[in-house]
């Protein structure tokens, strides 16, 4: 990809010229998260690395700088800055950035990979059924007793808190697989086989993550 | 390229400042005085058989102002702003406590107008009145046209409140370069001499920003001369105001159950009573009791001691509302209260002890030996930020050269779905410009037309959210159902103002898209509304100047003209009268002159010969709404059913006889005559 401006090959963020400094028009609209910031297509991302390229790239980009410029130059910047942006809230976070470079990589992940209605949140993976059976029960037992005006009993609620806190740790270990998945991405082996593990955990963090945010918003009215 | 100003435009006070050198400093009215109180008074029209058959309205802005909100309040405005991007169906909190008039005919759905006297005005229009007169201060001061500026909104202001702020600049005559978050220019004030060495660490601030009307909490990393906001909230409905409304409850409740007295029908008592608690609020904030004592009609008094104790738990319940948003604040950023380096303290009504409090429990401040900045005076610090912001839009400081702001768009954006709840397309606190793309398509075989419905707010449900604006994607190509895939684009631009662009993906097809802003103001309407041509016209700037200068020398002289009349006049010694005629006869003199400095330096020795006379006339007028009109209140009661005197606590007046309020062009209304005082 050449500069629209001054045609030199672009280098670095396809967003701004790093040449002749010029941001690009309407063929930024076709880049990525990755290529706007200017950083590899990969999982492992260095955070301070991520987060000075933002900085030094809005700089660069930002609407502030061209408040006396043309009126295409400040159209230009005003998308380029969003797009920015919007990599930056994407990349930054870890599970986000997984789930963008999967998509982009054509895999169907989350809702449109479970389809409609049959959301990947409303079934537990098959190793938790047992154990969410189980904690269902005990929710609809504080629940019901909520609705009662009665106080909950004390084994429900300490039941139900140390398994928000197992889920909890679920999680962590959910995270830290898929940072080894994504190193095995990264490292070009097995691609396709990483990706299918990534995206049944991306899967198991929904559900987990859903399951542990109802418990606590129950165990939070119970208290 | 003139120079570009920094704008506060505040519920209580209004502010303009600019960059000298390296410094933002506030420029001061006519009057001397760095505030502009946002208050807007309708001069009695003109019933000059000559003048033309519109009338041409004049407005009194700021500490001129203020007299007549007791005098004649009916022609009166304040605190405005709890109006701007609001309709009619969503003030009704505000109509308990406010003395505001909606006109008769405005419609759920519509864009708000007021009545003031016989006319009636959008909220974008009286702000518009008071951006002009900070326009004209600021022309005044540094001597040459002011066409361009920075203005400040409550981070927690929606879509159509930032929209109604932009249009009344540009009714007033300005270009409105930037809406910047009120905490977020805070921060920029308060950073400035620090943030760009590169030596320092990353510092993470939180800004407690407590106005007249509105409550900010923003949350930044200062990194590098970068400004990042990481999260911000508030409650654009909370402020200083509150407090005076609660104060006033009390003593209006305690007039009845002890005198009999109701005043609750007589909004000059009410102002008159409204001026004496707020006095008696900003005592409390250095004193431990205040004391209230009140002519009432009848001549009784109302003696009153409020020990400060007694004050704080009564306003506790309003102070209590901004520990929430802090708390919320401070969990989005992902940080405890022990990570917030540095507390910035904004907003007049961060002066009462209660409040610092408050700030230092929520952030554990004294249990860290830390204490929370005021060195800069917390009802400046807004508009110096902004003048620094307008000095890094003009990128020729080298004090601001490295510097920029990263701003959040405070509430997430949703689409309606089916069912009518919220799908989300943007979340809070995501750094502006920001952009999210949404695909749809079709429900039924040959559908040419899809109607979106976009909102604002955190709630699930779209009848909690804020509606922003509904809009149809006309002429896409008849297809099948499900086939056609339009890519709807949504765009937050720096200001926080939303911009939407849709395209059918198959066909190519561009959607037409008409953005109806739910309560917004159409470009059309706005040119309608420009305040005046005046203005604009590319005449002599020294000539407007001296013309300006003139009308301010002739209202002062026309007011000395008249004091004798008052009886306030009595009150003045034998010198203070001569002082005043010596300066009157100076004026008078110089007027005729061209010498623009000498004018205006006849004009402010005026205005100080007469300011205690001034003083003691708003005494009067205070003492003359509680005492003088007890005939007027008993005939008032006769009609009690059919007239309500619009007051602070029942729905406020929709007026009575609607044609007195003729729609107004205002395109040519020349205003005159708010610069004395």
């Amino acid at each position: 990809m050449n500069c629209t401006s001054c045609q030199k090959p672009m280098q670095g963020s396809l967003l701004v010229c790093a040449a002749c400094g010029a941001v690009q028009g309407d063929g930024a609209a076709a880049i990525d998260y990755f290529q706007a910031l200017g950083v590899e297509r990969k999982f492992g991302l260095n955070a301070g690395d991520l987060e000075r390229e933002f900085h030094r790239l809005s700089r660069r980009l930002h609407p502030d700088r061209f408040v006396r410029a043309t009126a295409e130059e400040q159209q230009n910047s005003l998308r380029a800055t969003a797009l920015l942006n919007d990599a930056w809230r994407t990349l930054r976070d870890p599970v986000e950035r997984v789930e963008y470079l999967l998509k982009i990589e054509g895999h169907a992940v989350g809702e449109e990979h479970a389809g409609k209605g049959k959301s990947a949140e409303r079934q537990p993976p098959p190793d938790l059924l047992e154990e969410v059976f189980e904690l269902n029960m005990q929710l609809e037992e504080l629940r019901m007793s909520q609705k009662m005006g009665e106080t909950a009993e004390a084994s429900v609620v300490a039941d139900l808190t140390a398994a928000a806190t197992r889920f909890e740790a679920m999680l962590q270990t959910v995270d830290e697989r898929l940072a080894v998945e994504g190193a095995k991405w990264d490292s070009g082996e097995s691609r396709a086989q990483a990706a299918s593990r990534m995206i049944e955990l991306l899967d198991r963090r929904r559900y987990v993550r859903n399951l542990v945010r109802d418990v606590r918003e129950t165990l939070k009215t119970a208290a | 390229m003139g120079p570009i100003v920094g704008i506060d435009l505040g519920t209580t006070n209004s502010l303009v400042a600019y960059m000298q050198g390296n410094e933002p400093v506030v420029i001061p009215g006519v009057d001397g005085s760095n505030l502009v109180p946002s208050i807007v008074t309708l001069d009695p029209l003109s019933t000059d058989a000559t003048a033309e058959a519109t009338p041409r309205p004049t407005v009194t802005v700021g500490n001129s102002a203020r007299r007549a909100l007791i005098a004649t309040p009916e022609r009166a405005i304040y605190s405005v702003k709890r109006l701007m991007g609001r309709g009619i169906e969503d003030i009704g909190e505000e109509l308990k406590l406010f003395p505001f008039r909606i006109a008769p005919d405005v419609q759920p759905g519509e864009v708000l107008r007021i009545t003031l006297g016989e006319m009636s005005f959008t909220p974008s229009e009286i702000s518009a009145y008071i951006l002009r007169q900070l326009k004209r201060n600021a022309e005044r001061f540094l001597g040459t046209p002011v066409k361009q500026a920075v203005i400040t909104v409550p981070a927690y202001f929606n879509d159509a409140q930032r929209q109604a702020t932009r249009d009344a600049g540009r009714m007033a005559g300005l270009d409105v370069l930037r809406l910047v978050n009120e905490p977020t220019a805070a921060a920029l004030a308060y950073g400035l001499d620090r943030a760009t060495d590169g030596s320092e660490p990353v510092r993470t601030v939180a800004v407690y920003d407590l106005g007249g009307g509105t409550f900010d909490v923003s949350i930044l990393r200062l990194n590098d001369g970068i400004f990042e906001v990481v999260a911000t909230n508030g409650d654009t409905h909370l402020g200083g105001d509150d407090i005076d409304n609660l104060l006033l409850v009390v003593a209006l409740d305690e007039i009845r159950a002890e005198h009999g007295v109701d005043l609750r029908q007589q909004p000059d008592a009410i102002q008159a009573l409204r001026k004496a608690v707020i006095e008696a609020k900003i005592a409390l904030s250095a004193e431990s009791v205040a004391k209230l004592d009140i002519e009432l009609p009848g001549g009784d008094r109302y003696r009153r001691e409020i020990p400060r104790a007694v004050y704080e738990q009564l306003i506790s319940p309003v102070l209590e509302r901004t520990a929430g948003p802090c708390r919320q604040a401070l969990a989005d950023a992902g940080i405890v209260p022990e990570q917030v380096d540095e507390v910035v303290l904004v907003g007049g009504s961060t002066r009462i002890p209660a409040v610092r409090t408050l700030v230092d429990e929520i952030f554990h401040l004294s249990a860290r030996g830390r204490k929370p900045h005021t060195e800069l005076n917390p009802d400046e610090v807004v508009a110096m930020g902004a003048a620094v912001q307008a000095s890094i839009l003009a990128g020729n400081s080298a004090a601001t050269d490295q510097l920029l702001l990263l701003d959040v768009t405070p509430l997430s954006l949703g689409i309606e779905a089916l069912g009518g709840v919220v799908a989300r397309v943007l979340q809070r606190n995501s750094t502006i410009p920001a952009s999210a793309t949404e695909h749809f398509t079709t429900g039924v075989d040959g559908q040419t037309n899809v109607a979106i419905h976009v909102l604002q707010g955190e709630r699930e449900l779209a009848r909690d959210c804020r509606s922003l604006a509904r809009f149809d994607l006309k002429g896409i190509p008849p297809m099948p159902a499900g086939l056609p895939r339009i890519e709807v684009k949504f765009l937050i631009d720096a200001n926080g103002i939303l911009q939407v662009s849709a395209r059918e993906q198959r066909s190519g097809i561009e959607a037409q898209i008409e953005v109806k802003p739910t309560y917004g103001l159409t470009d059309e309407q706005v040119e309608t509304m420009i305040l005046d041509s005046f203005d604009h016209a590319e005449e002599d700037f020294a000539e407007r100047q001296l013309i300006e200068a003139r009308l301010e020398a002739d209202t002062i002289l026309s007011a000395v003209a008249k004091a004798p009349e008052n009886a306030a006049w009595s009150l003045l010694t034998e010198n203070e009268r001569s002082a005043v005629f010596a300066a009157r006869d100076h004026l008078a003199a110089t007027q005729s002159g061209s010498d623009l400095k000498a004018i205006r330096a006849a004009t402010t020795a005026l205005d100080q010969a007469t300011r205690r006379f001034a003083e003691l006339m708003m005494d009067q007028a205070v003492s003359a709404a509680m005492r003088g009109k007890t005939m007027q209140a008993a005939d008032r009661t006769l009609n009690a059913d059919e007239i309500h005197a619009p007051h602070p606590f029942a729905p406020a007046q929709i007026n009575q006889q609607p044609d007195q309020q003729p729609e107004q062009q205002l395109a040519t209304t020349s205003a005159t005559g708010e610069s004395h005082d």
